[in-house]
C-alpha cells in the first residue's frame, strides 16, 4: 500500500483480517489476553458499584454529607480537608510509576531492578492500605457504620465501606501477587524460558488497580 | 524473550497426569473437567426437573397435596427458576460443552491455563453445594422468585427471608468466580491457541457460539455480582442500597432512602444477557448438528458470525424490557422496546438460515438431527411471541401471566435442552467411544418434543385468559372460567409425561457407556477437527505428537465432483479424491 491512503472501510478490513489471521489473533503471550479480559471484566464490576452509589445517592431522602468536611483532618492545628485522601492519591499514582520502571528493567532482563522496583510499589500499596485502615477507624471512630452516620444519609457509608473496602481488597490482592512475582523473578523461576512477560501482566494488574481509584476519588470524594 | 505462538510450542511443555487421582478427580484436562461440570450440572438440573414436578402437583390438582403449602410452592418456583437457568443451563453449555468442543474444535491440546481451569469446576461444585445446603437450613430456601426482587426477597415473610436468601446470594457469588475461572479461559483458548491454519471464519459455528456467550458472561456477571454483594449486607447489617422506607408485618423496618428499582436495573443488566449466554451456544452448536446430519454446509456462514455477533451486542442494551411495569420512566419502554425488537432481525436470519440449510440437504433423520429440527419448531414459537411480549403496550396486560412463562420455557428453556440433548447424543461417540442405543433415543425426542407442546401451547391460552403467573392456586375468580382448571390439571399429566421420559435418556445414556457398541471415530462423518483425534476417545493432549493443519472451513459436505460427501477440516487438497481426478480445491482454500 505504499503512498496510498486507505479508506476507512479498507482499514477496517484489515483489521479483520489481522485479528482473524491463524494461529493467534494478537501477537502477546496469552496471559496477557487473559489479564485484559479480567480487567475488562472488573471494570464492569466497579462500575456497577459506582452506577449504584449515583442511584441511591439521588433516591435517599436525607442529605448527603459533605465530602470535604468529612474527609478533612487537623494537622499542625490547620483543618485541611481531603488531606489524607490526597496523600493516598498520591502514593497510588506513584506506585504507578516505579510499577513501570520494573516493567522497562525486566524488558531490559534486569533482574535486580525488577526485584527492587516491585517490592517499592508493593510497599507503596502496603502504605496505602495502611492509610486507608486509618482512614476506616477514623470515620468508624466519629461513628460512621454501614447503616447510618452523623451527618445525614446513611448510603453515605453503606457505599463508603463497600466501594473502599472492595478497592482495598484489589490493592492488597495486588501487593500480594506482586510480592509472589518479584521473589520468582529473585529466584530465576523465568529465566528457563527467558520469558519476563508476567511482569508486564502484573503491571497491568497493578496501573487498573491505581486506574479505577482516580475514578472513586472522583465520583466519591470530589462529588 | 523470544515468544512463540502457543501452536507452536513443543508438547513437551505439558504435564502429563499419572495417577488416577491426578487423571479423573483433581484433573486439569480440559475434557475431564467437561465431564465433571457437565455431570454435576444435570444432576442438579434433576432437582430441578422435580421440583417443577411439585410445582405442576399443586397447579394441577390443589388441594390435593398436603405437603406443598404456599411457602413450599414459592421455594419450588424460586429453586427451579435459578437451577435451571444458572446451574444447568450455563454451566452445561459453557462449563462442560465449552470445555469440551473449544480446544477440540480449534486444534488445541487444553485450554491456555489448566489450573485455573480446575480450580473453576471445583467452585462451581462448591457454589452448587450452597445452593443445595439451603434445602436444609430453617426457613427452607428462598422463596423470592427467581429474580430475588428486593425488598421481599429480604424482609419477613417470604419463606426462606432468614437463611435461604443467604445461602442464595453466597452461591451465586462463588458460581460467579468459578464462571470468570473458566470463562477467562474459553476466551483466551480461542483467541490465541487455534492451531494452523485455524483462522476465526475456519471455525465451527460451537465455538463461536460459545465465544461470544462467554463474552457476555464476563461482562453481564459482575452486574449479578454486585446485586448480590449490595442485596447481601442489606440482609446482614442492615445497609439500605435497595430498601425504602418500609412496613413490613406491621412494624416499620430500619431503612430508608434505597431504591429497589436499582435492583432491577442490576439484575437484568445481567438477566438479558444470561438469555443469549444460553442462547448462544445453544444456536452455535444446532448450527453444527444440522450442517452435518443434512449433509450440507450452514447456510450463510459469514452471516451466522456476524449474527452471533450482532445478538451479543444488542443484548446488552434490552434489559429493561423485563421492567415495563416496575414503575421505571415509561418513556425507557420506548427505547428498549426498540432495540427488542431490532435484536429480532440477526435472530430471524439465524432461523431461516437453518431452514435453508435444510433446504435439499440429504437429511439423516439420526437421533441429533431430530433433536436439532425440534429446536428449529420451539425456537421459532418461543421467538414469536417474544415480539408480542417486547412490545410495551401488548406487554402491559399480558406481563406476569402465564402467557410470559410459556414465552419463556418455549424460548430459553426447552429449545436449548433440545440443542443439548442434540448435542449430547452428537458428541456422546466421541467423548465415550461408545454409542447409545438409537431406538431409545427417538422415543426419548417424540415423547419430549410432543410432550412439551403439550405443556406450553395450554399454557399460551391461560395466560391469554389473564391468570396469573406464581399464584399458588387460582381459586375462583369471575374472569377466570373453570375450563382453566381443566387445563391446568392436563398440563400436569403433560409434565409428569415428560419427566418420565428423561428417565429414558438417562438410562440410555448410563447403560451405553457401560454396555453400549463400540463407535466409529467418526460416526457422523463429520468434517470438524475432534473427529480426527489421534486417539479414539482422544486422550491427554488430544493430538498425539503433531497439532492438526487446517485447511478450510468446517462445512464442507457434498461437494459437487469429489467422492466422498464430506470434505474434513485437516484433509490436504492434494489428498481429496475427485471424481473426474481433477484437483479439488476448497471453499475457503
Amino acid at each position: 500500500m505504499s503512498g496510498q491512503s486507505l479508506t476507512l472501510s479498507q482499514h477496517a478490513g484489515t483489521i479483520v483480517e489481522d485479528w482473524a489471521g491463524d494461529k493467534e489473533t494478537f501477537h502477546v503471550p496469552w496471559g496477557k489476553v487473559m489479564m485484559w479480559i479480567f480487567l475488562v471484566s472488573d471494570t464492569f464490576i466497579f462500575s456497577c458499584f459506582l452506577v449504584g452509589y449515583m442511584k441511591v445517592r439521588r433516591t435517599t431522602t436525607e442529605p448527603w454529607p459533605y465530602p470535604s468536611e468529612v474527609f478533612a483532618l487537623e494537622l499542625f492545628g490547620v483543618n485541611i480537608p481531603l488531606i489524607l485522601i490526597a496523600i493516598m492519591t498520591f502514593i497510588l499514582i506513584t506506585s504507578s510509576g516505579t510499577m513501570a520502571l520494573a516493567v522497562r528493567a525486566a524488558q531490559h532482563n534486569d533482574k535486580k531492578n525488577v526485584f527492587i522496583l516491585m517490592a517499592i510499589t508493593a510497599a507503596f500499596g502496603a502504605s496505602f492500605v495502611g492509610m486507608q485502615a486509618f482512614e476506616w477507624s477514623k470515620l468508624i471512630a466519629e461513628g460512621v457504620r454501614p447503616w447510618g452516620n452523623p451527618w445525614g444519609a446513611p448510603q453515605f457509608g453503606s457505599v463508603f465501606f463497600m466501594v473502599t473496602g472492595f478497592h482495598g481488597l484489589h490493592v492488597s490482592c495486588g501487593v500480594i501477587y506482586l510480592l509472589v512475582i518479584a521473589t520468582k523473578i529473585l529466584k530465576g523461576h523465568y529465566d528457563k524460558k527467558g520469558d519476563y512477560s508476567i511482569v508486564e501482566i502484573t503491571g497491568l494488574y497493578w496501573h487498573f488497580v491505581d486506574l479505577v481509584w482516580v475514578f472513586i476519588f472522583a465520583f466519591f470524594y470530589l462529588w | 524473550m523470544a515468544y512463540i505462538p502457543l501452536a507452536d510450542q513443543d508438547e513437551d511443555l505439558h504435564d502429563h497426569p499419572h495417577s488416577f487421582i491426578t487423571k479423573y478427580v483433581w484433573s486439569q484436562d480440559h475434557k475431564v473437567i467437561a465431564i465433571q461440570y457437565g455431570s454435576t450440572a444435570i444432576a442438579v438440573g434433576l432437582v430441578g426437573l422435580v421440583l417443577s414436578l411439585l410445582m405442576r402437583l399443586q397447579l394441577g390438582y390443589p388441594d390435593s397435596f398436603a405437603f406443598i403449602d404456599p411457602a413450599d410452592y414459592y421455594q419450588f418456583v424460586t429453586m427451579h427458576g435459578m437451577i435451571m437457568v444458572v446451574y444447568l443451563l450455563t454451566a452445561l453449555f459453557l462449563g462442560g460443552f465449552g470445555n469440551y468442543l473449544i480446544p477440540l474444535q480449534i486444534g488445541a491440546r487444553d485450554m491456555v491455563f489448566p489450573f485455573l481451569n480446575m480450580l473453576s469446576y471445583w467452585f462451581f461444585l462448591l457454589s452448587c453445594i450452597i445452593l443445595m445446603a439451603s434445602f436444609f437450613v430453617p426457613g427452607g430456601p428462598t422463596g423470592a422468585g427467581w429474580t430475588l426482587y428486593p425488598p421481599q426477597s429480604i424482609t419477613g415473610g417470604t419463606p426462606g427471608s432468614e437463611g435461604g436468601i443467604v445461602l442464595m446470594l453466597a452461591s451465586l457469588a462463588v458460581f460467579i468466580i468459578a464462571f470468570t475461572m473458566g470463562g477467562l479461559n474459553y476466551v483466551t483458548t480461542v483467541l490465541q491457541a487455534r492451531t494452523r491454519g485455524m483462522t476465526l471464519m475456519r471455525m465451527p459455528l460451537s465455538v463461536w457460539g460459545i465465544f461470544v456467550a462467554t463474552i457476555l458472561g464476563l461482562f453481564a456477571f459482575p452486574a449479578l455480582f454486585v446485586a448480590s454483594v449490595m442485596m447481601f449486607f442489606d440482609k446482614m447489617i442492615g445497609t439500605s442500597f435497595f430498601l425504602p422506607a418500609i412496613v413490613s408485618l406491621g412494624e416499620s423496618l430500619d431503612h430508608t432512602g434505597g431504591s429497589p428499582v436499582l435492583f432491577q436495573h442490576l439484575f437484568w443488566f445481567f438477566g438479558h444477557p444470561e438469555v443469549y449466554i444460553v442462547a448462544l451456544p445453544a444456536f452455535g452448536l444446532v448450527s453444527d448438528v444440522l450442517s452435518c446430519h443434512a449433509r450440507k454446509n450452514i447456510f450463510g456462514y459469514r452471516m451466522m458470525v456476524w449474527a452471533i455477533i450482532a445478538i451479543g451486542g444488542l443484548s446488552f442494551i434490552v434489559w429493561a424490557h423485563h421492567m415495563y411495569v416496575s414503575g421505571m420512566n415509561p418513556y425507557f419502554g420506548f427505547f428498549f422496546a426498540f432495540t427488542t425488537l431490532i435484536i429480532a432481525v440477526p435472530t430471524a436470519i439465524k432461523v431461516y438460515n437453518w431452514v435453508l440449510t435444510l433446504w435439499e440437504g440429504n437429511i439423516r433423520l439420526t437421533v441429533p438431527m431430530l433433536f436439532a429440527c425440534g429446536f428449529i419448531f420451539t425456537f421459532i414459537h418461543g421467538g414469536l411471541t417474544g415480539i408480542f411480549l417486547g412490545n410495551v403496550t401488548v406487554d402491559l396486560p399480558l406481563s406476569d401471566s402465564y402467557f410470559v412463562i410459556a414465552h419463556f420455557h418455549m424460548v430459553m428453556g426447552v429449545s436449548p435442552v433440545l440443542v443439548l440433548y442434540a448435542a449430547i447424543y452428537h458428541w456422546f461417540p466421541k467423548a465415550t467411544g461408545k454409542m447409545f442405543n438409537v431406538t431409545m433415543g427417538k422415543i426419548h425426542f417424540w415423547a419430549t418434543f410432543f410432550g412439551t407442546y403439550a405443556i406450553y401451547l395450554p399454557m399460551h391460552y391461560i395466560g391469554l385468559l389473564g391468570v396469573p403467573r406464581r399464584y399458588y392456586a387460582i381459586g375462583t375468580t369471575d374472569f377466570i372460567p373453570e375450563s382453566a382448571q381443566a387445563l391446568n390439571a392436563n398440563i400436569t399429566l403433560a409434565a409428569i409425561w415428560v419427566a418420565l421420559f428423561q428417565v429414558v435418556f438417562l438410562v440410555n445414556i448410563i447403560w451405553s457407556l457401560w454396555k453400549g457398541k463400540k463407535s466409529d471415530p467418526n460416526p457422523w462423518e463429520a468434517t470438524t477437527l475432534e473427529w480426527f483425534t489421534h486417539e479414539h476417545p482422544p486422550g491427554h493432549g488430544n493430538w498425539g505428537p503433531e497439532l492438526p493443519t487446517v485447511y478450510r472451513w468446517a462445512y464442507e459436505y457434498s461437494v459437487p465432483g469429489v467422492k466422498q460427501d464430506f470434505v474434513p477440516q485437516n484433509m490436504p487438497a492434494e489428498e481429496v479424491e475427485t471424481e473426474d481426478g481433477s484437483p479439488y480445491k476448497g471453499h475457503d482454500e
